[in-house]
């Protein structure tokens, strides 16, 4: 056994670090981006450019009394912040950065993403009870009824790449892409025509799965005043926050790793971890883009892009792949 | 461990000195596990609440997703957490939010096994099952493989692939069977 404990513990500070760190950096990038698009400055008062306004945010939330409304569940109440932001550090631990940095590379790395994934469906549900809310219940019964839809069209995609190139540890994944922007998964080749339907796909899925807009029916603020975690407030309210950064950065990831060739130059030069960097915050920067200018959708036009649209492609796609994966 | 114990501190380091511990520290993380499922499936029988014993029910599946690791199957752990958690509790709580507010909930007229007739019954229940482990001696089969996917997908289309197309047709008729029971008394 190479993995001693001091390791294992080495990997997980590191995976809470950049987890953490992302999340700060990215409501920053997040809130400059919606000014810019707006507008308006965006935090740029504390330090250049507003770069200390997370430290800062980071403060008050960590100094301030957490509230537990009366009548709440206070137990669960507890746990479904934890619940949030824990699956997504588990998941930070399977996904390769770079050729040597991966905290644990794993056979199942994709199941293991899906798997610690479909535990932010409880922890919304439980945020939503347990706060004895209307507009929490309200909220975390549309969110649940959003993950479970998206999730669908999310695997069968996945199950095309698979079959595609018979692996689900994401190491080999990206190996299988290498050389060159020609090999990438996005790019269409002779056995699986649609491939840039199927990032279009996955793409959208990510978006309603990390539950942002134009698919935030969770936390629609015009209706639902600010759904699921209506009640919480310091680091109750963090960990929600910090968590559904962290979910973002996963998604990503898992996008670059399927489809664009994880750290693999786009001319098949230096490959390495820079380039892993530069697709997801290409990625993530796209996801704010379109959040800012984007409206909301409505409960129903969400949940019928889901199974009338998105499902039946996929499912076409998995039928039309395995058939020219048998021919050619 | 003792941090004074400096042959140990640098073994720990190196990845060596960790050989002494490792059954211990295994043995350890595997009474976590038990202590976890255990504990789940406590809270899931004795919770007033019904979204309560639903978390009891996922902290149990967490804990058996982990002794499937434990046991080096990591893909069943996986498909444990992905179909039991994800799907089941997540479908189960749903439903509870649909239906009645807890207020509501009645509880229903006792059993004739609550009680002292009740505690027997389990006490009984578990000395036989005690008696059945301790007496069986259990046979160590084998490592065939390292659980890879792969094999676990032909061997459940070749070798067992009747099983499988059995437990397809047993959902079929769960499906067909809520159906009905959801369809009767409505008007058409």
């Amino acid at each position: 056994m190479s993995l001693t404990i001091l390791n294992a513990v080495i990997a997980v500070v590191i995976a809470i670090a950049f987890a953490a760190l992302n999340a700060a950096y990215l409501v920053w990038a997040e809130r400059r981006g919606a000014g810019r698009i707006q507008r308006r400055p965006g935090p740029n008062v504390n330090g250049p450019l507003g770069l200390l306004q997370p430290p800062a945010d980071g403060l008050k939330l960590m100094t301030k009394q957490l509230v537990i409304p009366g009548g709440a569940d206070k137990a669960l109440f507890m746990v479904a912040p934890v619940l949030a932001m824990a699956p997504a550090i588990m998941s930070f631990v399977t996904i390769p950065f770079s050729d040597s940095i991966v905290a644990r590379s794993m056979d199942i790395g994709v199941l293991m993403i899906f798997a610690f994934a479909s535990l932010g469906a409880m922890s919304v549900l439980l945020a939503g009870w347990s706060s004895r809310n209307k507009y929490g219940v309200m909220a975390s019964v549309r969110a649940v009824s959003q993950n479970i839809s998206y999730e669908i069209p999310m695997l069968i995609t996945v199950i095309t790449i698979v079959m595609m190139t018979g692996t689900m540890n994401l190491k080999e994944l990206v190996a299988s892409q290498s050389g060159g922007i020609w090999n990438w998964n996005i790019v269409p080749s002779l056995s699986s025509p649609l491939m840039p339907i199927s990032f279009l796909i996955f793409f959208t899925c990510s978006l309603a799965e990390t539950n942002r807009a134009p698919f935030d029916l969770g936390e629609a603020e015009s209706e639902l005043v600010a759904g699921f975690h209506t009640e919480y407030g310091s680091m109750g309210f963090g960990l929600f926050f910090m968590g559904e950064y962290a979910n973002i950065v996963i998604g990503a990831s898992l996008i670059t790793i399927l489809f664009l060739g994880g750290w693999d130059c786009p001319l098949g030069l230096f490959p390495g971890v820079w380039w892993f960097l530069l697709k997801i915050y290409v990625l993530i920067f796209s996801f704010i883009w379109i959040r800012w200018t984007f409206p909301r959708t409505t409960i129903y036009g969400l949940l019928n892009l889901s199974w009338k649209i998105l499902i039946p492609i996929s499912l076409f796609n998995l039928l039309l792949t395995a058939g020219l994966l048998k021919v050619f | 461990m003792n941090p004074s114990d400096t042959t140990t501190v640098i073994g720990f380091f190196t990845g060596d000195g960790f050989a002494g511990y490792a059954d211990a520290v295994a043995g350890i993380v595997f009474l976590i596990m038990l202590a976890t499922t255990l504990i789940g499936g406590i809270i899931a029988c004795s919770a007033e609440r019904l979204v309560r014993a639903v978390s009891g029910l996922a902290l149990c599946f967490i804990g058996v997703a982990a002794i499937y690791y434990y046991l080096n199957s990591p893909f069943v752990a996986m498909m444990q957490m992905l179909i039991y958690i994800g799907a089941v509790c997540v479908t189960i709580a749903f439903a509870i939010m649909l239906a009645a507010p807890e207020e509501s909930k009645k509880n229903g007229p006792s059993g004739p096994l609550s009680g002292p007739l009740g505690l027997i019954t389990a006490g009984l229940v578990t000395m036989g099952m005690a008696g059945l482990a301790v007496n069986t001696t259990f046979s160590v089969l084998p490592k065939e493989n390292m659980g890879e996917v792969k094999l676990i997908g032909v061997e459940l289309l070749t070798s067992y692939s009747m099983v499988f197309e059995l437990v397809s047709i047993v959902l079929l008729i769960a499906i067909i069977g809520s159906l009905v029971i959801a369809r009767h008394g409505r008007s058409k």
